[in-house]
């Protein structure tokens, strides 16, 4: 018979469960953490330094142009949503599909996707250019009529999409934790850190008739979740797709756009577990060497799957006898911009195939720069999307070349810094692991003793 | 500061019910004499567990939640809300002609009806939990601050019909209960 594998590695009793999560709310952090808070926090200034630039002289210290009028703010808007939905595969798909293995990673990946889309949703409101009207895309009751906003706009479906999806993640996030936050309350010595917790968690008391209800709505979220997610990043390629455009107007673009952001997410969780593996040694038992493996998998999976929409793209650009079609995909691999198709290519769908090997697949420094590459890969896959469909008009009097600024790169880079901050915060002051979930599957795989 | 809080805290803190308390650290156990307590004729009484148990649900009588005929109700609400909001808001309210589309272009509104669906489904699902928990609570009593770390407690009001301290108690230690107690919960 085979056997299963454990989830949770190193004999561990429900009490040792919670003293190994808890142990990083309840202890101060050691100065590498300090050091890498420091740093991230850094990032977080001068990123606010140079949206404060952008706010204050305007969109014109960016790269925009005449033809390309949708930059770095977009590029790096669609990155950040589409890290995002791994966090909510993990959480409510895998849940769904009864996969016992997400349990350890669902809280940390549910984060994740809370803080990409809290860094993503600031893009376009930058990218506005007038970030203090950001509230004129809200249909509420005003004194210009009532003017309505644009129902019809794939823009405005944006608005509806990334809002909800926001509200969505983080009461699901929020409602996972409530029994975790009354366990750090139970144990809580401090008066301070107790009222914090208790209030926190709402006064969870955790009777059969509250878990009944609890796991109930668990599981409604996570089916809510489920459509939901895989119709934000459609509405997002909506931003592209309904325009006519050549380059754009394509109808892959939502599977594309879904499989691309599953790829993208995956690879940002397994740069985050890496590194919170290697910096809080205990968590090795519960994020297994067989997560890494498992997520990898779907890296490469969703990789291939990412590939072939690139491939099809060209087929149907060829195949659909449309000269301004296939002007724009000749222009996309071999223009100007042709340096950016290549690098997505080869960080998308060429290195990621190093995991049909196994060795490759259990080694953390591979999977580690494997991940950062595709992170990259994907990046300059809304920038290939975005520039090179843009830079090259039906005239060629309207044809430029997008180079970024320092104000791009500034905005790009800093966006790192505000989602680390967050990052690390969350990961010592809220349970990073599912308390409640991880226990009742610590015992598969172990030689299973028989109760009564 | 701290002694405001405490007594502010006790006037809030809600009215606990007085009863017997068993306490057991293996949990299989605990369910078996959840299922035990409940044959003895004891119909309501609370089991306390840090996460949620196998087969409690059949052991103490508990009918599967209610709680998607509100996610189903509210998800309908929020599906007739997007579709009037977008109908009023475009066809009645301040008709604008958009791209030489129809005023009522109900494909383009269909993204916008979803995401009202979902967002109704969702926040009245949980705010319907949160309240059937009754929640949110200012410092619930508690049986034993182990209970949301490695132990299992069943309670048994003093008030419910068919309680019998001398038999419950018997019934508790008897089925591998290691501590029982008097409590407030």
């Amino acid at each position: 018979m085979i056997k299963r594998e454990p989830l949770v590695l190193g004999n561990k009793t429900y009490k040792d469960v919670t003293d190994d999560i808890c142990s990083l709310v309840e202890t101060l952090p050691g100065g590498k953490y300090f050091l890498a808070l420091l740093t991230a926090k850094t990032l977080l200034l001068f990123y606010l330094v140079v949206l404060g630039f952008i706010v204050g002289t305007g969109m014109g210290l960016m790269g925009v142009n005449h033809p390309v009028g949708w930059g770095t703010d977009i590029i790096t808007f669609v990155f950040w949503i589409g890290i995002g939905h791994a966090g909510t595969l993990i959480s409510a798909v895998l849940f769904l599909f009864r996969q016992k293995w997400r349990m350890s990673i669902a809280r940390t990946a549910e984060a994740m996707t809370v803080f990409a889309v809290m860094t993503a949703g600031l893009f376009p409101i930058l990218h506005t250019g007038r970030p203090w009207l950001a509230y004129w895309l809200l249909p509420y009751p005003n004194q210009r009529g009532p003017l309505w906003v644009n129902f019809r706009s794939p823009l405005l479906w944006d608005v509806f999409a990334v809002s909800t999806y926001a509200t969505v993640s983080i009461v699901f996030w929020y409602v996972g934790m409530i029994p975790d936050l009354a366990t750090i309350r139970d144990r809580a010595k401090n008066p301070w850190r107790k009222r914090i917790y208790g209030a926190l968690s709402l006064g969870w008391r955790g009777t059969a008739q509250n878990w009944n209800h609890y796991e109930m709505v668990y599981m409604l979220l996570a089916g809510l979740s489920t459509p939901l997610v895989l119709s934000v990043h459609s509405i997002v390629s909506f931003d592209f797709a309904v325009a006519t455009l050549p380059g754009w107007h394509t109808t892959i673009f939502p599977p594309y756009f879904v499989a691309g952001a599953i790829f993208s997410g995956f690879a940002m969780v397994v740069t985050l577990m890496v590194i919170v593996r290697e910096c809080v040694p205990v968590f090795k038992d519960y994020i297994t060497m067989n997560h890494m493996e498992s997520m990898n998998k779907i890296i490469m999976a969703t990789g291939m799957l990412v590939g072939y929409a690139y491939a099809s793209e060209f087929f149907v650009a060829w195949y659909s006898g449309s000269p301004y079609e296939q002007f724009v995909f000749v222009n996309r691999a071999f223009g100007p911009h042709g340096w950016s198709y290549w690098i997505m290519v080869t960080c998308n769908t060429i290195i990621p195939q190093i995991f049909w090997f196994k060795r490759a697949r259990r080694h953390i420094p591979t999977m580690f720069v494997v991940s950062i590459f595709v992170n990259i890969g994907m990046w300059f896959e809304r920038y290939v999307i975005t520039v090179t469909s843009l830079h090259r008009d039906f005239l060629p009097v309207n044809w430029d070349y997008f180079s970024m600024t320092f104000f791009d790169f500034g905005a790009l880079f800093g966006s790192f810094g505000m989602f680390f901050v967050l990052f690390l915060l969350y990961i010592r002051l809220l349970p990073a692991i599912s308390i409640a979930e991880v226990k009742p599957i610590i015992h598969v795989g172990k030689e299973e003793v028989h109760h009564g | 500061m701290d002694k405001l809080f405490t007594t502010l805290e006790n006037l809030l803190r809600p009215k606990g019910k007085k009863g017997l308390a068993g306490i057991w650290e293996d949990d299989h156990k605990m369910v078996e004499a959840a299922r035990k307590t409940r044959e003895m004729g004891v119909k309501k009484f609370d089991a306390i567990s840090p996460f949620p148990l196998h087969g409690i649900d059949e052991a103490m009588g508990i009918p599967r939640s209610w709680i998607p005929w509100v996610t189903f109700i509210f998800g309908l609400t929020g599906c007739a809300f997007g579709t009037w909001f977008t109908w009023w808001t475009s066809a009645v309210d301040w008709p604008l002609i958009i791209a030489g589309k129809p005023f009522w272009s109900l494909p383009a509104f269909v993204p916008i009806i979803f995401e009202c669906t979902i967002l109704f489904a969702a926040l009245s699902s949980v705010g319907v939990m949160i309240g059937l928990c009754r929640m949110p609570t200012i410092d619930p009593h508690t049986i034993d601050p182990d209970l949301t770390c490695h132990k299992f407690a069943i309670f048994v009001p003093e008030d419910e019909p068919g309680f019998d301290q001398a038999k419950l108690e018997s019934l508790f230690k008897e089925n591998g209960a290691t501590d029982v107690r008097q409590t407030e919960f």
